[in-house]
């Protein structure tokens, strides 16, 4: 079966776990910015963890199958019509054969997920269906006028599953290997301001507005490999928050990380809200430097 | 001759890494090396003076595999790809100028470098050639191009690199390969995958 595209909002994006493993070649891993989200709508409608879903930034979302199927919606509550009526979020849902599925705009967050059993079957590019925005490794961006293939569903839905809670609480922050670049304190500072996002946010990294470190070195740092969640103090002193379609390779410092439990917080923060570190525990015993050596 | 300065760990997070080496060619001989011996980690990232380590999944066994790393130890060689170029670029005269000779002498002097790829970075498959002597090294654009063509082939210091597609770039073009340096659906997907040896050939 497959999806007939109609109409989508400002972004529509097919996303799966992403493609990691290629980041010595210049590839960015990609994936679903709110994992926890995407993971949900898969397991709503009995989809396997690696099966691709439609990432939707602000609604606008409107789509028909040509044949009856099980969807879920999850992260930002898009409201969800099937042929104009509402139904659920956080659930799975009939979408009959021929049916039209639009989703609106959230009134909070920013990427919704729709999750159709049997995943986007779109073809994979490196082992992963994910697109990636920075170098457009991937599928091409969904637009109206497209048909998505979808795969055979392997399993009856679940409804019974529980999204996790969606409190944005501070973003906890592990220190950066480049934390020795700043003024001591860095972390502290980055922990007691507040940061606005800024409008230029997107998949590659969340742009904030707010107190910088002060950095000691002024002279340059040669590129060196970047994580998901790596807090970089570029020279304008705006801490960017790598997410997933950031550059394998970066030449500003690291003054952090954030924990990877907290990104998904990161994909659905809107720009002009207000987000806060705080410090993250220590990792566990035995992964600390010199461990190997005692 | 100095000796090699031992590997220095930085924490990156609770999953990765960051091995500081001497300079490049450590960073690729240590990369190679952990990856032959099967390093339990999702990407083994090499740059100009640190390897990424990310997606560790046994911290001890990777502090372990780098302790028994000897830095000094050249990264075994990678296969021979030649590149043949069209010297047509509009940086060449400026090249010649700056390494004071003609046009034709640098087309020589480029071709007679074997280059190895230390790593990739900026764009899916554009690798960050080593090779070329510190007396040839030439400055960067002052403001970038909007518009590189794709298989544009470029020097930017002593590195030399081939640009995979095209991108706004701000190296100094000394000419243009047909050769395809991204091809997903090839393994490695990447022409210049790192520790891979480039030649040059004039087909202008």
């Amino acid at each position: 079966m497959s999806l007939h595209v109609l109409a989508t909002g400002p972004l529509a994006l097919v996303q799966d776990r992403g493609r990691p493993g290629f980041a010595h070649l210049g590839v960015p891993r990609a994936g679903a910015l709110d994992r926890p989200a995407a993971a949900l709508a898969n397991r709503l409608v009995g989809n396997g963890p690696d099966e691709a879903v439609l990432e939707v930034v602000l609604g606008g979302l409107e789509v028909r199958a040509d044949a009856a199927c099980w969807v879920a919606v999850t992260g930002a509550p898009a409201p969800l019509l099937v042929d104009g009526v509402a139904r659920g979020h956080d659930r799975p849902e009939w979408l009959p054969a021929g049916a039209t599925l639009r989703l609106g705009r959230p009134a909070t967050g920013v990427r919704s997920y729709l999750a159709v059993a049997g995943g986007i079957d779109v073809e994979p590019v490196l082992g992963s269906r994910s697109t990636d925005t920075l170098a457009w490794v991937g599928p091409s961006r969904v637009a109206a006028g497209t048909t998505l293939p979808v795969g055979r569903p392997r399993t009856e839905p679940r409804p019974l599953d529980v999204p996790h809670a969606r409190r944005h609480r501070p973003l906890r922050l592990f220190p950066g290997p480049r934390a020795d670049w700043f003024a001591e304190g860095a972390l502290e500072v980055l922990c007691a301001a507040t940061y606005v996002v800024e409008a230029d946010s997107n998949r590659i990294g969340l742009r904030l507005d707010g107190a910088a470190p002060t950095r000691l070195r002024e002279t340059e740092l040669p590129s060196e490999g970047m994580v998901l969640g790596a807090v970089q103090v570029p020279p304008s002193g705006r801490p960017v928050v790598f997410l997933a379609d950031h550059p394998p390779t970066g030449g500003y410092p690291v003054v952090g990380v954030v924990h990877p439990d907290d990104l998904w917080v990161c994909g659905q923060l809107r720009p002009g809200e207000r987000v806060r570190f705080t410090p993250a525990r220590p990792p566990s015993p035995g992964w600390g430097p010199g461990a190997a050596t005692g | 001759m100095l000796a090699p300065m031992p590997v220095h760990l930085r924490e990156f997070g609770p999953a990765a890494v960051l091995a500081e080496v001497d300079d490049a060619a450590a960073a690729l001989a240590l990369a190679t090396w952990a990856r032959s011996r099967g390093v339990a980690a999702d990407e083994v990232v090499p740059a100009a003076r640190t390897v990424l380590f990310d997606g560790v999944r046994d911290r001890r066994a990777l502090d372990a595999l780098i302790e028994a790393w000897s830095p000094g130890e050249a990264a075994a060689p990678g296969g021979l790809v030649e590149l043949p170029v069209t010297y047509d670029g509009p940086d060449l005269e400026f090249v010649a100028g700056a390494w004071g000779v003609d046009v034709a002498e640098v087309v020589r002097r480029h071709g007679a470098v074997e280059y190895v790829a230390s790593f990739c970075g900026f764009a899916p498959g554009f690798a960050y050639l080593a090779g070329l002597p510190a007396d040839l090294a030439v400055p960067r654009l002052e403001s970038p191009r909007a518009q590189v063509p794709a298989g544009s082939v470029a020097l930017a210091g002593t590195w030399c690199g081939v640009y995979p597609s095209g991108s706004p770039g701000g190296w100094r073009l000394l000419g243009r390969t047909d050769a395809r340096l991204w091809d997903p659906a090839a393994d490695p997907p990447a022409l210049l995958a790192p520790g891979t040896r480039v030649r040059f050939r004039d087909a202008s």
